[in-house]
């Protein structure tokens, strides 16, 4: 299947999680926030949920801040 | 100080100076500032992760959850539904309900869209976010903030980055004697003296990045921020004593020859 991660087109064989694809991307669950077609995903649900064909996934976190740059 | 803290909707804090953690060098350099600053309160954004660097730190390495409560802006959001979007990321990105919200109107100033940041709060407040609102220097702005739930304003001093320090003491001695809530200066401190005199005018604590990151000494200047956020507070306590034209001699004419 394809899907967007970030803005990134990304070929990944199905069956793929969101806790799969984070581990793939050497990202820890606990740090992020995760995104799929304007959704917000609870963390809880990131071991269950399945990735589809055409889903765009945005993977967020905390960044230095205070002032916008 | 620790006689003195600082209680924002339940949640007590240490320390009055607040502090971003944006524009330095490195997450070491943004760590040790930090600690000089003696601050327990960091704001940080919320931005997609570089997922093609496997080896790109995290800032949430550096920041002990246990010693700094994380505090998100929505910094770079011009619009209400994106301020929105980033407070909800931020809160499954992190652990609490609290945001600093930003709605930016301009880019050449970075003023707050007042008008967007209203309508944005009362989603939020509504969906259970403890709100910060960073807004303009204006009184009645700041009263409805406060009216529709937020635990806290936070008017700026300057526009962002400006370090051009406290451009209207009255709006904010305004707005300290208007709103029932703690006012947090944010944004446009420039030196010690600017976050002494906002401290010195009556505000609850300061907010600040530029100020510190963009010295030429940061460490430095984060320790210099800290004494007078100190010493901004104790003077107000103190209560200094009222300006007149003339002298009065503080040595006695008693007794002279």
């Amino acid at each position: 299947m394809k899907i967007v991660v970030n803005g990134e087109q990304r070929e990944a064989d199905e069956p793929l999680t969101v806790a799969q694809l984070l581990a793939t991307l050497q990202l820890r669950s606990e740090q992020v926030a995760v995104e799929i077609n304007l959704k917000i995903l609870d963390r809880e649900d990131f071991l269950t949920w399945n990735l589809h064909d055409g889903d765009k996934v945005e993977v967020l976190s905390f960044i230095g801040g205070g002032c916008p740059t | 100080m620790n006689q003195d803290p600082l209680i924002i909707a339940g949640r007590t804090f240490r320390s009055r100076l607040w502090v971003g953690t944006g524009k330095y060098q490195n997450f070491e350099e943004t760590r040790k500032a930090i600690e000089a600053s003696g601050a327990d309160v960091v704001t940080v954004s919320v931005r997609r992760v570089n997922i093609t660097d496997n080896k790109s730190e995290n800032l949430l390495d550096y920041l002990d959850p246990k010693k700094y409560t994380i505090l998100p802006n929505t910094a770079g959001c011009y619009t209400v539904e994106d301020a929105v979007r980033y407070s909800r990321l931020a809160r499954a990105a992190g652990v609490s309900d609290l945001v600093k919200l930003e709605v930016i109107g301009d880019e050449r100033t970075l003023f707050p869209d007042t008008a967007g940041l209203i309508e944005a709060a009362k989603i939020l407040i509504a969906e259970g976010f403890v709100v910060l609102p960073y807004t303009n220097d204006d009184p009645i702005v700041a009263k409805k903030l406060a009216d529709i739930g937020c635990p806290a304003v936070m008017p700026l001093a300057a526009p962002i980055g400006s370090g051009l320090g406290i451009r209207n003491p009255y709006n904010l001695k305004i707005i300290m004697e208007t709103v029932n809530v703690p006012v947090i200066v944010d944004a446009g401190v420039g030196t010690a003296s600017d976050a002494a005199l906002a401290m010195e005018y009556g505000a609850d604590a300061v907010l600040m990045n530029t100020a510190i990151a963009g010295a030429k000494d940061p460490l430095m200047m984060a320790t210099a921020m800290r004494y007078a956020v100190d010493a901004g507070r104790l003077a107000y306590k103190a209560g200094r004593i009222p300006r007149k034209l003339y002298a009065t001699a503080s040595s006695p004419i008693e007794g002279m020859l």
